[in-house]
């Protein structure tokens, strides 16, 4: 019962860090932009928000934790925006290719995360000394009474630091919001036909940008999430690993649906860990353990390809350019 | 007199080298329809661009309701009142009507749907439109599309409409039907611009014609005073013959025979079902249907390009001998001599690679040519040469690419090198779409010279007066069946257009 709990609660702060990436990643793909970008953008925000969490703590005589959660969640979030800023000026205005860039993207993101997370780490004297304990205690903070008074049941809902919560909320309001609203509605008509976006007198340029470093920024968050709450405040080289990557299959798995994304990531989640709670694996098991959830984002693509259903098919338009006064 | 809606003085636009409009000025009055009348390449669509901010003119000034106005973006076009319906739908798929027609505008940061329906469905009945608000804009036909394009513009306000050839892809009720609703909106004191070709719905919708020609305006004139052949000269610049050629059939043979062809598309969707006709060489078989009725499957499955789900395709060899081409491989159906080359709407989409030249275009079907590694590329750049001169391509040169041409001229590019390869079955897929009537002519001259040599010729047009000018016998095609075969010597244009919506409500299933 306990170790079913623990794995449950592990499923899901492992799902927070590439549901963030996947929120954001989503919205950037409605606008047709294809951004490969988000694996590196997350190591991004982890590392912002770290340092920006790190030089108040260090710099304060008597630093408050949530004043250290705003600096760093601010970081973070801005750190990765301009990573988004940055992919859509290449790919928009620029007119780069969209893959090539992301993944250039990516591998920039990896190396700029360690690279001042090793810097950090001189700084203090050492590899696991950097220290942000008042804003990762403060990210920790669980629900109070509600987390320790329902037993089981709190335990499961209510354990979790305020991320987790806005991670979700975030994606319910992103789900409606796409569906409902008017800005919802032209960013969903950008990613599918921009032509026809345009001739409806929306800004397709602008959109693409907005919708990308929004996107990014979102993604970002996933990252200073894995760094403040899941790693408790410190930073390990390539740590995020591949969940990056995740993000992405996760797009996929959720058809476009941020509100898809909040149980696909849970499921991801329970998929990536799965192999810590199934006694006797050898190393190479593992490995293939941890392939599931990418196995089950390809058994989905067979699925909806099958189907043919035209509402669960990708934006018409994500990947590809657009040009209006091109002939 | 009547007020004037709109008025353009001077305009100009340059793309790089080529002016595509040249100090073009017109007049639309309220209550009426102008027909904006030209070949293809005469900066028809550049002009009625420029009105609804997809182009932005390089010299010139427009006048809306008597004051100089700047379009900078379509959203400045409706704020004027201006609503352009494109060529080419500019419409979301997934989405259902009512939002594609809500697209753009502030409806609130939440939009009523509902509400927005309920007025959608009043201007439709206002003008006589037929619309269901919340279906899903890949389920509806082409007219429905058009429809949405329509109200999507009337929705907005606009007192100015312009239609960019909204008959091409009508069956002639849809066509009947939209020139109602046109009529209606007229009454309605809207201005409204309709562009096309076709001189026959010139002259029955329109109040006023203007021509223009190369980018410049040619003449303005009331449709009462003028008849198709003024028009055609003024359009031209010269006196055509209309008349088409018809050789009497050489010596026909069958070459192809083709049985019960049924075939399904990716989606599931039956594209052909139950086809039987026979191909002779020597003679021209016209091909005709509403847009997306079976054309482009009918061809590229005997080209090898398409699956087949059941039937037979037997090609009768010239020197003798029955080859079965269901199941081979489109080489060596293209070997055996069968020759196809379809131009579709956006006339690049296939057949041609647009950033390389004419030499390498024309080496696309032959690169398997000679022995070593390496390319030869004299034979290629011989054959470039020879399609320039004869078909009059106008490019810098061969190495040009092709994606800068005109359309025309792209489309003479790939039928040239079609007929090069001296074919004994040609297909050919709207090979005059949207080239002026000179250079069509030439095409009907080259299908002739095939004829005439004996090549069994299989053509997919557009335009049923050519179809029944051109063709030996015509095949018409309604919704994957064929709904019959004529001659196309004693059949009647009602004849054809009544066996096109025979078997079926068009678009029932598209």
């Amino acid at each position: 019962m306990t170790i079913i709990l623990t794995f449950l609660q592990q499923a899901i702060r492992q799902g927070i860090i590439i549901l963030f990436g996947a929120t954001g990643e989503i919205i950037t793909e409605k606008s047709g932009n294809l951004n490969l970008g988000v694996p590196g953008i997350m190591y991004m925000g982890g590392i912002a928000g770290l340092m920006g969490g790190f030089f108040y703590e260090n710099g304060v005589a008597e630093p408050n934790g949530w004043v250290s959660v705003l600096i760093s969640f601010v970081c973070a979030f801005l750190c990765a925006a301009l990573a988004g800023l940055l992919f859509c000026f290449l790919t928009t205005t620029l007119r780069a290719n969209q893959n090539v860039t992301g993944l250039a993207l990516t591998t920039f993101g990896v190396g700029f995360g360690n690279f001042f997370g090793g810097s950090l780490a001189n700084l203090v004297g050492g590899v696991g000394q950097i220290s942000v304990s008042y804003a990762a205690r403060a990210y920790q903070t669980s629900i109070p009474f509600l987390s320790d008074h329902l037993g089981p049941v709190g335990q499961l809902l209510f354990s979790y630091g305020f991320m987790t919560y806005l991670g979700i909320i975030l994606a319910v309001f992103l789900t409606w919001f796409l569906a409902r609203t008017r800005v919802g509605l032209n960013l969903r008509s950008v990613g599918e036909n921009p032509g026809a976006a345009d001739a409806a007198g929306i800004n397709v340029t602008l959109y693409k940008y907005l919708s990308t470093t929004l996107g990014a920024g979102i993604a970002g968050l996933g990252g200073l999430y894995f760094v403040m709450d899941y790693s408790s405040g410190t930073w390990t080289n390539n740590g995020l690993g591949d969940r990056g990557w995740l993000a992405v299959a996760l797009v996929i798995f959720a058809l476009w649906k941020p509100v898809h994304a909040i149980w696909g990531s849970f499921v991801f989640g329970g998929l990536y860990l799965l192999y810590l709670y199934i006694p006797g694996l050898g190393r190479e098991m593992q490995e293939i353990f941890k392939m599931f959830p990418y196995i089950v984002t390809i058994v989905v693509l067979i699925f909806t390809s099958l189907r043919k259903r035209r509402e669960d098919q990708p934006p018409a338009a994500l990947g590809l350019p657009y040009f209006r006064e091109e002939r | 007199m009547a007020q004037a809606a709109i008025e353009l003085k001077n305009l100009t636009k340059r793309f790089g080298k080529v002016v595509a409009n040249h100090k073009i000025s017109l007049t639309v009055n309220r209550g009426e329809v102008l027909a904006l009348l030209g070949e293809n390449g005469s900066g028809k669509t550049t002009l009625m661009n420029m009105l609804s901010g997809i182009y932005f003119p390089d010299e010139g000034h427009i006048f809306v309701g008597g004051n100089e106005v700047t379009i900078r973006s379509p959203k400045d076009a409706f704020a004027l009142g201006i609503g352009m319906i494109h060529q080419h739908f500019k419409l979301v798929d997934v989405l259902t009507a009512v939002e594609n027609i809500i697209l753009g505008l502030d409806e609130g940061a939440v939009p009523d749907l509902k509400e927005a329906a309920r007025k959608i469905q009043a201007l439709a009945d206002r003008y006589g439109f037929e619309i269901d608000p919340f279906q899903k804009i890949y389920r509806m036909s082409v007219s429905q599309k058009q429809t949405v394009e329509i109200l999507k513009v009337l929705y907005r306000g606009a007192d100015i409409l312009i239609l960019d050839e909204p008959t091409a892809v009508l069956t002639p009720q849809e066509t009947d039907k939209l020139f109602q609703v046109l009529r209606n909106m007229r009454a309605d004191g809207k201005a409204i611009i309709i562009i096309t070709h076709k001189l026959n719905e010139v002259l029955e919708i329109s109040d006023r014609v203007a021509i223009l020609r190369r980018g410049e305006h040619i003449a303005t004139v009331d449709t009462a005073q003028a008849n198709e052949s003024s028009l055609t000269e003024m359009m031209v610049g010269k006196k055509v013959s209309l008349n088409i050629d018809r050789p009497a059939p050489v010596n026909p043979t069958p070459r192809l025979v083709v049985e019960g062809l049924n075939c399904v598309d990716a989606q599931g969707v039956r594209t052909l079902e139950d086809v039987s006709f026979t191909a002779m060489a020597g003679e021209i078989l016209g091909v005709a249907g509403v847009a997306g009725s079976g054309q482009r499957e009918l061809l590229e499955s005997i080209a090898g390009l398409y699956p087949i789900a059941s039937g037979r395709i037997t090609y009768l060899v010239p020197n003798g001998g029955e080859r079965e081409l269901a199941g081979m491989h489109p080489r060596e159906i293209r070997a055996l001599g069968v020759s196809f080359s379809f131009v579709p709407e956006d006339r690049l989409g296939m057949g041609l690679v647009g950033s390389m030249g004419m030499t390498g275009n024309m080496m696309l079907k032959n690169y398997r040519a000679g022995r070593l590694p390496l390319l030869d590329r004299k034979p290629p750049r011989a054959l470039a040469e020879r399609v320039k001169e004869q078909l009059e391509v106008v490019t810098p040169g061969i190495n040009y690419p092709v994606r800068r041409l005109s359309g025309g001229n792209v489309q003479k590019v790939l039928v040239g090198r079609e007929i090069a390869a001296e074919p004994n079955l040609f297909m050919a897929a709207y090979a005059v779409r949207g080239l002026d009537i000179n250079t069509s002519m030439t095409i009907y001259r080259l299908l002739n010279e095939q004829k005439q040599r004996g090549a069994a010729v299989i053509y997919v047009g557009e335009d049923l007066d050519v179809l029944l000018e051109l063709c030996d016998r015509i095949l018409v095609l309604c919704g994957g069946q064929v709904s019959g075969i004529v001659d196309a010597r004693s059949a009647t244009k009602e004849e054809v257009g009544l066996l096109m919506t025979r078997t079926r409500k068009v678009g029932e299933e598209r």
